[in-house]
């Protein structure tokens, strides 16, 4: 994408709440008429950072330039952004022609000017001859179309919109999110927009932005994000896939599931532990023969309109996603081959849990806010700072809060084939990765302990 | 069947119960009397020396009193409490809880406890009682129920409303002018009634923050009545105006809410 | 100077400073006082005395006690009365109720001094003689609509899924009752015992009007020793009553808070 120049340009933006991290150093530039999505779970900060850039929030740090302009702290009415809020926020006490109008009566144009405008703005959205409506009477989809006509008439350099069409269902969702794009063409202003839903993202943008847990994750087109994701959060959050561990034997041979395939990626060290992204579409599936990489037992089936989706366990116990249009029954032996350029390889974000800690006394050392009991303090003296670290297997999880030595919340599940690896926020909004073979659920709460032999202490 | 006889029969022998001495004091407004309680003969005498001023000059200057400690502290009120309750909402959830706790207290408190305290600290100023003690303690007890009127339209207003009119260029000021003051207004306009029935009502706080330069309002007024033996006769046609005023009134925008809705 | 004062104007959150002041000079101030004054002489000393005075001095305990005890019988004889007053306009069909809760709000609007001398003139007319019964008569008549009100608010937002999610579990109608709509209520009624039981101790003058001056309930008492210039001793009897409502309000949790919410009623 060529871009003439940048009309948002964001340097190491950090927000805070308390003390709660909500965005941390993030950095992007958009360019003049692109449409950029904002894309993420609830809570990954991608509503704050909209709230930032339209200015009705005050950095913690960083900086947000404007159309060349430092607008970190700029008011939000002196800023050239527009919204197009979530639930539309259209002025209730207002007629639709009223709120429309709102910000150019603010400007104190002239009444013909202004007239003339809402007329013009009302027909961009297909609205024609609702001026003298109450916005209570519209649909959800007509209040939606308000909301953006009204944000648009104030020709803003970067128009906002907060995911504005999670209120309606399905149907009219696909078709506003057309007409949304055909508004971006016409209107040749930038769009930011801001959504959880990873197809609108798809459909819609020139580039995505993918967020988590505050953190931008990846950038790039909706090619590059689906068929490179750069990390397993990427990878399990845009579109389906099968998320294994591996190693890297050396370039261009990659293990996963107990199984050696040829790939296209190079430059990990000899033997590195990496993840090993595969998409369900990609493996192919038939009867048991000799062209197979490896095999495996159908355990179901389900039609999903244009294709079957299977799951397959493999004999050594690994279970893939595996979309194709014909179907195999459940308990039917099949083949399975992948191709090499099909498998993605990524570097592991962690090997193992490693946390700030303070030697307490011979026996127990201080982290998480929590003092657990050690088997091997190494004889440091107390108040020592260490590093502890702790590998995922060796973090248990209990159903009772009270059980556990410190609480926490699921925040994060990502399925392995094999087993779960669980992101768990603690009380203290600290992260806790753990391996289970246990099912749990998002936002489960759960207790955390940690048994005193697997907590290895290192010096510093 | 029987059944609803029965309960619709229920409350109205509480509805007459309760009504019986305002009907009392509208059947005595058409008699001469002094005394509450005597009939000799249908008589609109007490109607005629209202509207042709021939009510004692205290009473006069009682009812006036009332109505105007009753605006200015339900205007003072509406002011502060809306203010407040804009504050409120934007705050943390910890001190919102605080102010809130703070808030409920004048409406907790006993109108005695409220009256001593009051009471109690202007003396300990040496503030002189009168117009103006009586007017702050009248807005002391009439702001929680404006903040409380308020708060809640402002919690069911979409919380974009306001961050939309700064969106479209309004500063500050504007937003809360055009657009937050408007959505408030039915909370405000029941929390300013609200402020001034309870002032016009007031009898306890009022005794207590009026001092004794001779500033009487209507509570008062019938206090010392009362305990002088009687009620000025003049007081049961005041009343029985001003109940039927209100009645009318309130059954009117009764009725309309109800065309509203349908 | 002027801009400083716009941006600190500009954050909402500080238009509560006005109030907050306002609060803490009107009403935690004075309350306050309240406690300073039980604890000190008129020469503004350290004492116990007046507390101590309330504790051994028979006639302000009684007057206390008499109090509380006429405070319960009102109160419950408020919920017996006003909850099938409230079940019942609940069941109604809801344009009908609301005019009902309203006529049964509206005599609030006469003067309550002059409703209770209308109430005196009224037992006069039946020949019910003045006293104690008429004492606890005129509070109910006073208190009955501040006990409907939350009971009834209460019962009319009471989700229908939950009525019909009893019987559909095989509940007879007694039991529907007693198991789900009255539970669900206790809140209301809690409120509504906020709203009558204090007010009524520390009522002054409608006692005295219904009893012609023989009875006198603690309000009174509070009253006649402010007036008689016993500020400190007044104080302390003012403590007493202010621990109690501290300590309804505790009981009450959730209750409290409710409760003046609806003291919007009237």
């Amino acid at each position: 994408m060529v871009r003439i120049s940048d009309i948002i340009t964001i340097n190491h933006l950090s927000h805070t709440f308390g003390d709660k991290t909500v965005l941390q150093d993030i950095n992007l530039s958009i360019g003049k008429g692109e449409f950029v999505t904002i894309l993420g779970p609830s809570g990954c900060g991608k509503t704050t950072l909209m709230r930032l850039i339209a200015g009705f929030l005050k950095a913690s740090e960083g900086k947000i330039s404007i159309a060349g302009q430092d607008m970190t702290t700029t008011p939000p009415h002196l800023r050239p952004v527009n919204t197009v809020f979530q639930k539309y926020a259209l002025f209730p006490h207002l007629n639709v022609f009223q709120n429309i109008a709102f910000g150019l009566n603010l400007k104190k144009l002239p009444k013909e000017e202004i007239q003339k405008k809402v007329k013009q703005v009302l027909k961009i959205v297909i609205m024609t001859d609702y001026e003298e409506r109450d916005v209570d009477s519209l649909s959800g989809g007509q209040q939606q179309r308000v909301a953006i006509a009204r944000a648009i008439i104030n020709e803003p350099e970067v128009l906002l919109l907060d995911e504005p069409l999670a209120a309606l269902d399905h149907k009219m969702r696909k078709d506003m999110q057309m007409e949304i794009k055909a508004m971006h063409k016409k209107l040749n202003i930038t769009f930011v927009y801001i959504t959880h839903d990873q197809e609108e993202a798809l459909t819609l943008s020139d580039r995505i932005v993918v967020m988590s847990q505050g953190v931008i994750q990846q950038i790039g087109t909706p090619t590059e994000i689906y068929n490179e994701p750069k990390n397993s959060f990427v990878a399990d959050f845009i579109g389906e896939s099968n998320i294994l561990n591996g190693v890297m034997i050396h370039d261009e041979l990659v293990e996963f599931a107990g199984h050696r395939f040829d790939c296209v990626d190079k430059g990990f060290a000899l033997n590195e532990p990496v993840e090993v992204v595969i998409r369900p579409e990609d493996i192919y599936i038939f009867e048991m023969s000799d062209a197979a990489h490896f095999s495996g037992q159908v355990t179901s089936s389900i039609f999903k309109g244009v294709h079957y989706e299977m799951m397959v366990t493999t004999p050594e116990g690994f279970e893939f996603m595996i979309q194709d249009y014909r179907s195999f029954e459940p308990g039917h032996t099949v083949g399975l081959r992948v191709k090499p350029f099909d498998i993605q390889v990524m570097k592991k974000e962690r090997h193992c849990n490693t946390f700030k800690g303070t030697i307490i006394d011979k026996t127990h050392v201080r982290f998480l806010g929590t003092n657990f009991e050690c088997s091997d303090t190494k004889n440091l003296a107390n108040g020592t700072t260490v590093n502890v670290k702790v590998e995922f297997r060796n973090v248990n999880l209990q159903d009772n809060q009270e059980d556990g030595m410190l609480s926490g919340v699921v925040s994060f599940i990502l399925y392995k084939g094999n087993h779960y690896h669980l992101t768990i926020l603690t009380e203290n909004n600290e992260h806790v990765f753990v391996d289970s073979n246990d099912v749990w659920d998002d936002a489960d709460c759960v207790g955390i302990s940690i048994s005193p032999k697997n907590i290895q202490i290192e010096i510093l | 069947m029987i059944k609803r006889i029965l309960s619709t029969s229920y409350l109205g022998i509480l509805l007459i119960m309760l009504y019986a001495p305002i009907l009392i004091i509208i059947i005595f407004s058409f008699t001469e009397a002094k005394v509450l309680g005597n009939w000799t003969g249908f008589s609109l005498k007490l109607y005629s020396s209202i509207f042709q001023g021939g009510i004692h000059h205290s009473l006069t200057s009682a009812l006036w009193n009332t109505l105007i400690i009753g605006l200015i502290a339900a205007a003072a009120s509406t002011v502060l409490g809306t203010m407040a309750a804009i504050g409120i909402y934007n705050l943390t959830p910890k001190s919102q809880k605080a102010i809130q706790m703070v808030n409920t207290i004048p409406i907790l408190n006993p109108d005695i406890i409220t009256a001593i305290s009051l009471f109690l600290l202007f003396v300990s100023l040496g503030i002189s009682q009168g117009y103006t003690t009586v007017i702050l303690a009248h807005i002391t007890f009439c702001t929680p129920y404006v903040v409380l009127s308020v708060l809640p339209r402002l919690r069911r207003m979409n919380p974009n409303l306001y961050e939309a009119a700064l969106d479209l260029g309004a500063t500050p000021f504007l937003a809360v002018r055009r657009i937050l003051l408007p959505e408030l207004k039915p909370g405000m306009i029941s929390g300013f009634i609200l402020a001034f029935t309870l002032s016009i009502d007031d009898f306890v706080v009022t005794l207590f923050t009026i001092g004794n330069e001779g500033l009487e309002t209507l509570s008062t007024y019938i206090y010392a009545d009362a305990r002088r033996g009687g009620l000025t006769p003049e007081l049961r046609p005041l009343s029985a105006i001003i109940f039927i005023s209100v009645l009318v009134l309130l059954l009117v925008i009764n009725q309309r809410a109800a065309k509203k809705k349908l | 100077m002027q801009r400083k004062l716009i941006s600190f104007l500009g954050r909402r959150r500080n238009w509560t400073i006005p109030y907050v002041l306002f609060l803490v000079f009107f009403v935690l101030v004075p309350m306050s006082l309240i406690v300073f004054y039980a604890f000190t002489n008129a020469e503004g000393s350290f004492t116990f005395a007046n507390i101590q005075k309330f504790w051994i001095h028979p006639e302000a305990m009684n007057t206390f006690l008499y109090s509380v005890v006429v405070a319960l019988i009102t109160t419950l004889l408020c919920i017996l009365i006003g909850y099938p007053a409230a079940y019942i306009l609940s069941k109604m069909e809801s344009r009908n109720a609301k005019l009902l809760v309203i006529l049964f709000i509206l005599p609030m609007w006469i003067n309550f001094l002059i409703r209770t001398l209308a109430t005196v003139a009224l037992f006069d007319f039946f020949k019910i003689p003045l006293g104690e019964g008429a004492l606890i008569f005129g509070m109910v008549y006073n208190f009955l609509p501040f006990m409907i009100y939350p009971i009834y608010n209460i019962l009319q937002k009471t989700d229908q899924n939950l009525i019909e999610a009893a019987q559909d579990l095989g509940a007879n109608p007694r039991q529907v009752f007693l198991k789900t709509v009255f539970p669900l209520s206790i809140p209301g009624i809690t409120s509504g015992v906020i709203m009558v039981f204090m007010p009524v101790i520390s009522t002054f003058a409608i006692a005295e009007l219904l009893t012609i001056n023989n009875i006198k309930l603690f309000g009174t008492t509070l009253q006649e020793n402010i007036y008689n210039g016993t500020w400190n001793y007044g104080a302390a009897l003012s403590l007493v009553m202010l621990l109690l409502i501290g300590i309804t309000a505790l009981l009450n949790g959730e209750g409290s808070s409710r409760a003046a919410e609806e003291g919007n009623l009237i």
